[in-house]
């Protein structure tokens, strides 16, 4: 049943009102905005100051800051501002990536587990279970720790910065798409079970029209929620992974693998250390409340979080 | 009771055995294999030897065949040897298991504990300055890198202000309870923290949802204290949802772990599997992450118990 | 008249936990003929949604067979006839996609056949609408925007879009308004002639049965205990249990009739039904033989048929 039964106003103009009284979904908004600038801003600077993200100058190791490095040079004399706006970029894009490869297997899962139910979703639950249960760290420090030669891939392949981007893709995606999967299966059982559902079956709609016209877009709004709270959770997975060097691999930088030598460096430059934790902090934070705010703004019954 | 528990062990039984395969193989994809690492200590050895070293370890046997023949030593409890430790592996896996075991149940004992009571005093009122403040807080738990977290830390308490020692479980030569206690503060606080924030959440969502069930509000009316009524009639149907998250959580909490034992050089098991792939020691990494595996189906299958436990309509 | 839908010995059975078997439907045979409204009378759980699914093609029968114009409907002959056999739910706000405008809801059968153009089928929807008495520039609008009456018009312009010979129509009437419950159910007489329709009506209320229906059958716990032209039906009910149903029905004017008794307690679960006739248990006139025996449809005359051992009027 509707609850705008009386309104003619569509939903996602109400969506959008209620969005925007939710104040720190607001501020989380304006905050990745921010960020993203931020990390787009590598461009211009590259260009116009004329810094290489990639040059050492092992004659300028820890220089302060200055005008033309704004927050100084790092262990290796390279320009720390240029390589916190080009890691966000690796950053934001894995957790983009790995969230939409992960969310789509979640939500096929999801979906066919749900629609079709009986033996597959039996099959499929039990596997997404297991999923559910494993220690994913761990796990993903193995899968970050296979040898891409053994797999048939080129060893120049194996060794190019590409590869350990999309490496890192694909391990996150396919280890962190249980939670939607769940959520996906929940929502499509009860539309399943939907009238208009039933009645698109009895003129004779195959499996994937009735999934692509009356499933999916009726549980988009969860769907939508979910894939925001799992960017910021690929984001630190990346993060760590990185840090612990079986992820982003140098000299590409990400702000997990920033943080690499920082452990051994707090003594010495511990605003090293502080930069790429803080601005990880502060995206997932800002991406969590994002998530929290499209969670208001979508269900009419939901509490208010200030 | 008996049927059920008989049948999840069963099932996590069966998953362990799925991932004790996957995981083989993956390890058989990490970089090099055990004799890479012979033949780079011993240059003279010929192919002949090679090939000769390779039929005895069985490693010119297909993947299933060794799998195979691993299980059927594992299950008898020679889980084989480490190459690192130079020691069977149990033996460098058991006091490992203690040192995370103590880590993780210290942390979670205290997050639970904040957590109730941070989650209760902001359910109390929805939507003001408490529940505001615990609600930011939380976000910035699950938000917060655990890894950074630690760093920072460190950076603050140990390299600043000289309280607490930045690694290790206790000073050499020094075994007293209070040196242990010292060491313990920074991990422990690091991962209950990380922790807390996502189970304040769960305990204020779900106390918000019972305090305004009818049975809560027949207890009001009957003159109850508010102390009474918020600890003992809302509390125990509040728990029902926030055990089962907690324990299903012991997945993360274990990652969790992982983190902060190589953040701090502690000697547990995440520590322990880390170090292990980093230098290819092939059993001790496959021997521990199947561990590592089993504590979190175990913990699994006790939050579905006290799930039963917690609410009576449940019959397991 | 000519049979448009042959009903043959059909059951429906569900598995149910601990390896027992809900018994819906249970060795069902009617038949509809061409412009003709049967219908299907029973207390919920009698099994008649169940056996309208099946009709609808929305449930397969565990055993016997449809006949829709004389073809047997099987894997290879239902494509063909879903467009011929629509459906129309009880629910109006569940039965459109609250995602889809009104024009695309009513021509998505002809969609998923993939009958005429994209352009043609807008024509037909507006056609329809304005065949339904909806305004015209409700094409453009979404489910939310209309009430419950509406939106039932709109659901039978949907099933109307593809031509069909036959409707389900289960229970149509029963979540509207009383006001709005004629107004419907004249649309759906004022379509029929138009369209030249088969209604297969799911009711459980006779009184709406009996200013729309040709025939009607009763079903109690999955079987059919008569079937009889609607005027022999209300005139002189054969089965005890359809007696206790009309005297159920109140009509102004007239002081409840009762007629050798009500019957007492309730349906008893399909999961564990009665031996003999399932009725046995609250049948005033229950002896020794109806719980040993299975009593048969036999016909009474040319317009009614029982399955009773003791029939009403037969003493």
């Amino acid at each position: 049943m509707s609850e705008f039964a009386d309104v003619a106003i569509g939903v996602w103009t109400l969506r959008w009102r209620r969005f925007r009284r939710h104040r720190t979904g607001m501020a989380s908004l304006f905050i990745l905005g921010v960020l993203v600038a931020f990390v787009l801003a590598a461009f211009p600077l590259q260009y116009f100051m004329g810094i290489d993200p990639d040059v050492t100058d092992l004659f300028a190791r820890f220089d302060p800051p200055s005008a033309q490095h704004l927050l100084g040079m790092d262990e290796a004399g390279r320009d720390v501002l240029i390589r916190l706006m080009i890691g966000g970029q690796i950053s934001l894009l894995v957790g983009v990536l790995a969230t939409l490869v992960g969310g789509i297997i979640g939500v096929l899962v999801g979906v066919a587990a749900g629609y079709f139910g009986g033996r597959l979703d039996g099959v499929l639950m039990r596997f997404t279970d297991g999923m559910i249960a494993l220690p994913l760290l761990p796990l993903l420090i193995v899968l970050g720790a296979i040898d891409l030669t053994k797999l048939g891939f080129s060893s120049d392949f194996a060794h190019s910065g590409a590869a350990g981007f999309w490496r890192i893709v694909v391990i996150i995606s396919i280890v962190d798409w249980t939670a939607i999967a769940r959520l996906v299966r929940a929502a499509t059982l009860q539309i399943r079970e939907r009238d208009y559902v039933r009645a698109a079956r009895a003129s004779g709609g195959s499996a994937l029209y009735m999934m692509g016209t009356h499933i999916l877009p009726n549980i988009a709004t969860p769907i939508i929620v979910s894939f925001t709270l799992t960017v910021g959770r690929v984001i630190l997975f990346e993060s760590v992974l990185s840090f612990l060097g079986f992820g982003v691999v140098p000299p590409t930088p990400s702000w997990g693998n920033m943080l690499n030598n920082a452990q051994e460096l707090v003594t010495t430059a511990p605003a090293l250390a502080v930069y790429p934790g803080l601005l990880i902090f502060v995206t997932v934070i800002a991406v969590n409340f994002l998530g929290d705010g499209l969670q208001h703004a979508f269900d009419p019954r939901s509490e208010r979080t200030p | 009771m008996g049927r059920f528990i008989l049948r999840r062990s069963l099932q996590a039984l069966l998953v362990l055995l799925v991932m004790s395969f996957v995981i083989y193989n993956l390890i058989g994809l990490m970089p090099g294999d055990p004799l890479d690492v012979m033949i780079a200590s011993n240059p003279g050895a010929t192919p002949e030897v090679v090939a000769r070293l390779r039929a005895i370890y069985g490693l010119d046997q297909p993947i299933l065949y060794r799998y195979a023949h691993w299980l059927w030593a594992a299950v008898q409890c020679d889980l084989g040897f480490s190459r690192t430790h130079s020691q069977p592996v149990l033996e460098v896996l058991a006091p490992a298991l203690w040192v995370t075991c103590k880590l993780m149940l210290i942390s979670f004992v205290i997050s639970v504990i904040l957590s109730l009571m941070l989650g209760i005093s902001a359910a109390l009122k929805p939507g003001g300055i408490v529940d505001g403040l615990v609600s930011l807080g939380a976000f910035a738990g699950i938000s917060v890198p655990v890894f950074w977290l630690a760093l920072m830390m460190i950076l603050i308490f140990a390299v600043k202000l000289h309280w607490l020692p930045a690694s290790g479980i206790s000073n050499v030569g020094d075994g007293s309870f209070r040196d242990h206690f010292v060491h313990l503060i920074m991990p422990v606080a690091t991962l209950a923290l990380a922790n807390t924030g996502g189970f304040t959440r769960f305990v204020r969502a779900s106390m918000i949802e019972t305090l305004r069930m009818d049975h809560v509000r027949t207890a009001r009316a009957k003159g109850n204290s508010e102390g009474r009524v918020v600890l003992v009639h809302a509390l125990r149907n509040a728990m029902i949802p926030v055990v089962t998250v907690m324990a299903l959580s012991f997945g993360t909490l274990f990652s969790g772990a992982l983190l902060t034992e190589t953040m701090f050089a502690q000697p547990g098991m995440g520590k322990m599997i880390y170090d292990s792939i980093l230098s290819n020691d092939f059993n001790l990494a496959l021997s521990g992450l199947l561990f590592a595996t089993l504590v979190t189906l175990a913990s699994n299958l006790m939050a579905d118990l006290a799930y039963g436990w917690l609410d009576p309509r449940i019959t397991l | 008249m000519s049979e448009l839908l042959g009903i043959d010995d059909v059951s429906v059975h569900f598995p149910a936990a601990g390896g027992r078997v809900v018994r819906a439907v249970e060795q069902v045979s009617l038949s509809i003929a061409a412009g003709e409204t049967l219908a299907l009378v029973g207390e919920s759980g009698s099994g008649k949604s169940t056996l309208g699914f099946a009709v609808a093609g929305l449930q397969a029968p565990t055993s016997g067979g449809l006949r829709f114009e004389g073809v047997p409907l099987t894997a290879s002959t239902w494509p063909a006839a879903r467009r011929k056999i629509q459906i129309v739910f009880q629910d109006p706000f569940g039965a459109l996609d609250p995602r889809m405008p009104i024009s695309s809801i009513i021509a998505e059968p002809l969609l998923i056949q993939r009958i005429g153009t994209a352009e043609s089928r807008r024509a037909r929807a507006a056609e329809l609408v304005a065949q339904v008495g909806l305004p015209r520039d409700a094409l453009n609008r979404y489910p939310h925007e209309f009430s419950g009456g509406q939106r039932q018009r709109i659901a039978i312009a949907r099933a109307l879009s593809p031509a069909p010979r036959l409707i389900v129509a289960d229970e149509p009437l029963s979540a509207l308004d009383v006001s709005i419950q004629s107004q419907v159910l004249n649309l759906m007489k004022e379509v029929q002639e138009t369209h030249a329709l088969s209604y297969l009506f799911i009711s459980h209320d006779l009184a709406v049965v009996n200013h729309l229906v040709d025939r009607v059958a009763v079903l109690y716990l999955g079987r059919l205990v008569e079937v009889a032209d609607r005027a022999a039906l209300f005139a002189a009910p054969a089965h005890h249990y359809t007696r206790a149903l009309l005297d159920a029905v109140p009509r102004i004017g007239r002081r409840r009739a009762r007629h050798g008794g009500t019957i007492k307690g309730e349906m008893p679960s399909p999961l564990n039904p009665p031996s003999g006739c399932v009725f046995h248990t609250r049948c005033p006139r229950a002896e020794a033989l109806c719980g040993a025996e299975v009593p048969v449809l036999r016909a009474l005359s040319d317009v009614q048929s029982v399955a009773c051992h003791f029939p009403l009027g037969s003493e």
